[in-house]
């Protein structure tokens, strides 16, 4: 044990050297908004919505490590100003049709969207063409809500070993791709059970035929919003690594 | 105090926010004392006058739907975009990404059983736009309520904080994008 601690929005938070804020506030019981930091992955630090203010500094929480003293501002109007912007754009970039998309209730961007009060994209909506993939017997991929969060490019390299999915092209035109020399998920490896098929915080990556098995209204961030639900699937090891309760209860 | 005038419409939608409206259900009698139509399918009034709030279901698909928005926002003090068609495009802007020619082709000359097809053209119809357009990117909108449609309950929510002078606020629960 370490008596470290930094201030998250006035309060004292504990930490053991190594962690990062994100890491150390979960731990500690304290919410800060993410979307593409999971617990069981290497922070990937692209998508800001964790950004705080230390020490007078806009920061990604989740690959900022926790420093003795440090001053942390989480929860007040200017950064989760930022962060609304930042769902915002998200929303505008890609197709996200919540009417018609099987994940609504259990998305990550949906339910932060909902937590941090986003009622308009704002900006212009890009509309994006983007086909489908159907050619797996068991396996949709919808690239149309896909945000370049990286989580499954993560989970199937570093958990299942396969290195199924991969980002191609930049700025605009960074998308995901299906490492397949036809770029057809039929033709890869992937399968059910692998760590890439449950980690998609939004609805690309879906199992076939089981899209509404669970009603909506009766779904993850129906009962309680992120900012709880969160908390409960935080891991509480002192490191704060390792598995989310969210991913042991599907295996 | 005098009565608010509200004046709503239904533009590239489908009227199941309207419906929800009415789905208030005996609360639209403690509503009607506080507000009276306008312009709406419910009067069928067919050009608004001033009103305090406007509310405009539907997102921007054709000629038409650009000057009833105008008409909206000329009039009114308040404009409010309900539900996912006005506020995101909705389901008509799931056409966004193909040609319109193409589509119109589509569905009047090559599909089948249409030997002597043609594409729609006399001057009463307004033409269509070639993307379909959320309000917010043809006229300034004061408030969004997000929902497929949204619920009675968050339609009752949102015009009581409104009329109240609170700044509406749905929170957990009443805030949808489905």
């Amino acid at each position: 044990m370490t008596d470290a601690t930094f201030l998250l929005d006035g309060e004292e938070v504990p930490f053991q050297p190594g962690q990062t804020v994100i890491q150390a506030a979960l731990s500690a019981g304290r919410y800060i908004p993410h979307l593409c930091y999971h617990p069981e992955f290497k922070p990937h630090g692209s998508c800001k919505v964790c950004t705080v203010k230390a020490d007078g500094r806009l920061v990604a929480s989740c690959t900022l490590p926790a420093q003795a003293g440090m001053a942390v501002e989480s929860d007040s109007d200017e950064v989760n100003d930022l962060r609304r912007t930042l769902v915002q754009m998200l929303f505008a970039e890609g197709n996200h049709f919540c009417p018609s998309c099987e994940k609504s209730g259990n998305c990550t961007l949906q339910a932060l969207g909902y937590d941090l009060g986003v009622m308009t994209a704002g900006f212009r909506h890009f509309f994006p063409d983007r086909p489908v993939d159907a050619s797996h017997p068991d396996i949709l991929l919808d690239f149309n809500r896909c945000i370049l969060c990286e989580l499954c490019v993560r989970a199937s390299c570093e958990v299942d070993g396969k290195c199924v999915f991969a980002l191609s092209g930049r700025g605009l035109t960074k998308h995901l791709v299906v490492n397949a020399e036809s770029g057809l998920l039929a033709d890869t490896d992937v399968a059910l059970t692998d760590k890439a098929m449950e980690v998609c915080p939004v609805g690309v990556i879906l199992k076939k035929r089981v899209g509404f098995a669970q009603p909506i209204g009766q779904r993850r961030y129906d009962p309680q919003p992120i900012s709880a639900q969160a908390l409960r699937d935080a891991p509480r090891t002192a490191d704060g690594a390792g598995k989310c309760t969210a991913c042991e209860g599907k295996e | 105090m005098p009565k608010l005038k509200v004046a709503t419409t239904s533009l590239a939608g489908c009227f199941g926010c309207h419906m929800s409206l009415l789905d208030i259900d005996e609360r639209l009698f403690p509503l009607l004392d506080l507000i009276e139509f306008d312009r709406s399918p419910l009067t069928d009034i067919k050009h608004c006058g001033p009103c305090d709030i406007g509310i405009v279901e539907g997102g921007i698909c054709n000629a038409e739907n650009v000057h009833v928005l105008r008409e909206f926002r000329a009039n009114c003090k308040t404009l409010i975009a309900i539900g996912a068609c006005a506020v995101t495009g909705g389901l008509p802007a799931q056409r966004n990404h193909l040609d319109l020619g193409a589509c119109l082709s589509e569905v009047y000359l090559t599909e089948g059983g249409l030997e002597h097809g043609l594409i729609p053209n006399d001057p009463e119809l307004p033409l269509p736009l070639d993307k379909v357009h959320p309000l917010h990117e043809v006229v300034k909108v004061d408030y969004f309520i997000p929902g497929c449609p949204p619920s009675a309950d968050a339609i009752w929510k949102f015009l009581t904080d409104l009329i109240a002078g609170r700044t509406p606020k749905l929170g957990h629960g009443l805030i949808k994008y489905d």
